[in-house]
């Protein structure tokens, strides 16, 4: 197990007036409404823990009220818990003094904000430059390296232009620039495409991915909206009135939901488009992987199946009948298995959505091979587990 | 009968009791302006030679140089030919009706009021933005300085400090400060949340955002109630006049007590242009640092 990079340790967070005197009352499990009622006190979060690792998109997601950008508040503690840790790359951030968090602010993580937060004074390259101007850089530097991040969320061009100038979906973008700038190694996006209309928010959806590949950074990344969760997420957390209700795989929670408030969110969702052909598919089976034709006869006969997946050292080399075996094997049995006698079925990658394979699908009549980058073949995609996935 | 009497007639206190107090109130406010009055003068002597050489050099310029000078702040501040030439025109009128002399004298002191006004009141406005209590203490404090009559606080400054020029400046900031106190407060608690606390997220002290953010954001509010300030100092000149500041409120007096309807009119007027010319330029000034507001599309 590796260590986690962020690691939340049963995180409290009570609004109100004296928000220790209520935490006995949370503790006991007294339900939020009794507590507002009883004190005066709003629970915020409840109880959270949650490791978060290097490199992966993390997403926290909940409706409104559920405590999702008071808990990412808390990363970098422009909020501060009423008890509980965070520990970043082993340093607890409750324990950092004023100068110490603003440095921990500048250098380990930025934050790109639901409302952009783009001061209205300065031009865009002023405002992708600004974690550094706070750092201190001079000019010079300054604009050299915002240029480029400029450059890279597309932008060029608009360097002396003024935020209110530009689009919501533009202005994001000067957002996610400022944030990266900085070479902070950790992401906080707070709701961050939430504002954009649904075209420009899938384009920054995909440029994010996009980045992701290239930077590795690590990212938490905050929404109400089910459907990003699970196209960004590697891990989902989910939130509900400020309690952890759910974390795992996206294709974990989209087929096995915790609990009824998890199911009823999951319903809805477009599960073609969600799930990747690796969730869904069945381990290898019927491989075939002698060198002659007679042996691929007798190989398959064992299977009690009419085909098979003919694999070598190299991996996976193409689709056999047994009907064309036997053909074959009139003529001459001792002939090593060759390109002709492949059927021409298609194969298809671990990572594709189903939404993209469910036409080849149709079409065949066998499972599909499923077959990895190196061409190893990894398994096999059924009609009938397709359609089961689909339909559920 | 002398039961029922609090019931037609308010219990008041014994009349000497009451005078008592006051004599009591006035007495020692006289040893205090007597023993400690020189003092506290010499405190203000740095600020009364500048008062003195800067309305010596207005008044002792050429007239043809303080209108250059003028029109060409009004320009850099405006950017615009049409009130340049108007307040060229203003400026010599003024002159030809022999109201230059007090219209420079009237210039400098309303300039020095202003910017002590704006040395004290900003500082205050921050101060009182950061914290909830050091907003409800200074509250209360400026309505007593915005609805007292000036004559009330005008008698313990020329008790103080004699009459003259500087009872007159501090006389006049007590009266127009509170503009600009309560608009710079009002302008940094109104900066959008957002945009500060991702100043914050980014890491910055609080110095780098009251400078980076705060100050810049609230800056038209801020100019708003400098601008607030300005007519208020200048709504303050004939009153100022009453205690030995010369300037255009002098003759505006003398016509009041002398029925003198004209002059009164003619300095009226000057004062009126000054207000303009000053209104104006702060006003336009504070646009032009706002023109990122301006939208492209």
């Amino acid at each position: 197990m590796t260590v986690p990079l962020i690691s939340i340790q049963g995180l409290y967070k009570v609004f109100g007036t004296k928000p220790k005197t209520v935490m006995p009352m949370v503790k006991d499990g007294m339900p939020k409404d009794d507590i507002l009622a009883k004190t005066g006190h709003t629970v915020g979060l409840k109880d959270i823990n949650l490791d978060i690792n290097k490199g992966q998109i993390y997403v926290i997601m909940g409706l409104s009220g559920s405590g999702k950008s008071t808990l990412i508040r808390h990363l970098n503690r422009l909020i501060e818990p009423t008890e509980g840790k965070i520990i970043v790359d082993g340093e607890d951030v409750m324990e950092l003094g004023q100068k110490g968090l603003e440095q921990f602010r500048r250098n380990r993580m930025s934050m790109v904000f639901q409302r952009f937060g783009l001061m209205p004074h300065r031009t865009v390259i002023e405002n992708i430059a600004y974690g550094l101007t706070v750092q201190g850089m001079n000019k010079v530097d300054r604009a050299a390296k915002a240029g480029e991040w400029l450059e890279i969320v597309g932008l060029s061009g608009y360097e002396n232009q003024y935020p209110s100038q530009l689009s919501g979906g533009q202005q994001q973008r000067v957002g996610l620039a400022r944030a990266l700038c900085t070479d902070a190694d950790i992401l906080l996006m707070d709701e961050a495409f939430s504002a954009l209309d649904p075209l420009i928010r899938s384009e920054m959806q995909d440029q994010l991915i996009e980045l992701q590949e290239k930077l590795h950074k690590t990212i938490v990344f905050i929404t109400h909206d089910l459907d990003e969760a699970l196209r960004l997420g590697d891990r989902i957390a989910i939130l509900k009135d400020g309690e952890l209700v759910q974390e795992g795989a996206p294709a974990d929670i989209l087929l096995h939901p915790a609990t009824a408030y998890v199911e009823a969110f999951v319903k809805d969702v477009n599960r073609a488009r969600a799930l990747t052909v690796e969730t869904v598919m069945k381990p290898p089976a019927h491989r075939i992987t002698t060198g002659t034709i007679a042996e691929a006869l007798q190989q398959m006969k064992t299977f009690s199946k009419d085909y098979g997946y003919y694999c070598t050292d190299d991996g996976y080399q193409g689709f056999l009948l047994q009907t064309t075996l036997e053909e074959a094997a009139k003529k001459d049995g001792d002939k090593a298995i060759e390109q002709g006698l492949f059927e021409d079925l298609p194969h298809i990658s671990p990572d594709t959505v189903l939404e993209e394979i469910i036409p080849e699908s149709m079409e065949a009549n066998y499972p599909l091979p499923v077959v990895d980058e190196d061409g190893d073949l990894q398994g096999n995609l059924p009609r009938s587990s397709l359609a089961e996935v689909l339909t559920n | 009968m002398s039961e029922a009497n609090w019931l037609t007639k308010f219990p008041e206190m014994e009349r000497s009791d009451l005078l008592v107090i006051r004599k009591g109130l006035d007495g020692a406010y006289k040893e205090f302006s007597r023993s400690y009055g020189e003092i506290i003068e010499g405190l203000f002597d740095p600020l009364l030679r500048f008062l003195v050489w800067f309305e010596k050099l207005l008044v002792t310029s050429p007239w043809w140089i303080i209108i250059a000078v003028i029109c060409s702040i009004v320009y850099s501040a405006t950017r615009s030919v049409k009130l340049t030439i108007g307040v060229l025109i203003a400026f010599v009128l003024i002159g030809y009706f022999g109201m230059w002399e007090n219209t420079m004298r009237t210039m400098s002191i309303i300039f020095v009021c202003t910017m002590l006004s704006i040395a004290i009141g900003i500082p205050v406005g921050i101060l009182m933005s950061r914290s909830n209590r050091m907003q409800s203490i200074v509250t209360p404090i400026l309505d007593i300085m915005q609805t007292m009559p000036a004559f009330v606080y005008l008698i313990p400054v020329v008790m103080l400090l004699g009459i003259g020029k500087v009872p007159g400046v501090i006389a006049v900031v007590i009266y127009a400060i509170p503009p600009v106190i309560r608009l710079t407060n009002l302008g940094i608690r109104l900066v959008d949340k957002e945009v500060l606390e991702a100043a914050t997220a980014y890491g910055a002290n609080s110095t780098q955002r009251l400078l980076g953010v705060q100050l810049p954001l609230a800056l038209p509010t801020i100019m708003a109630g400098i601008n607030q300030t300005i007519m208020m100092a200048l709504a303050m000149v004939v009153i100022a006049s009453m205690i030995g500041v010369k300037g255009l409120g002098q003759p505006v007096l003398k016509s009041i007590t002398n029925q003198y309807f004209t002059l009164g009119l003619f300095n009226g007027l000057a004062i009126v242009a000054l207000a303009i010319v000053f209104d104006r330029v702060s006003q336009a000034y504070g646009k032009r640092t706002q023109k990122h507001m301006e939208r492209a599309h």
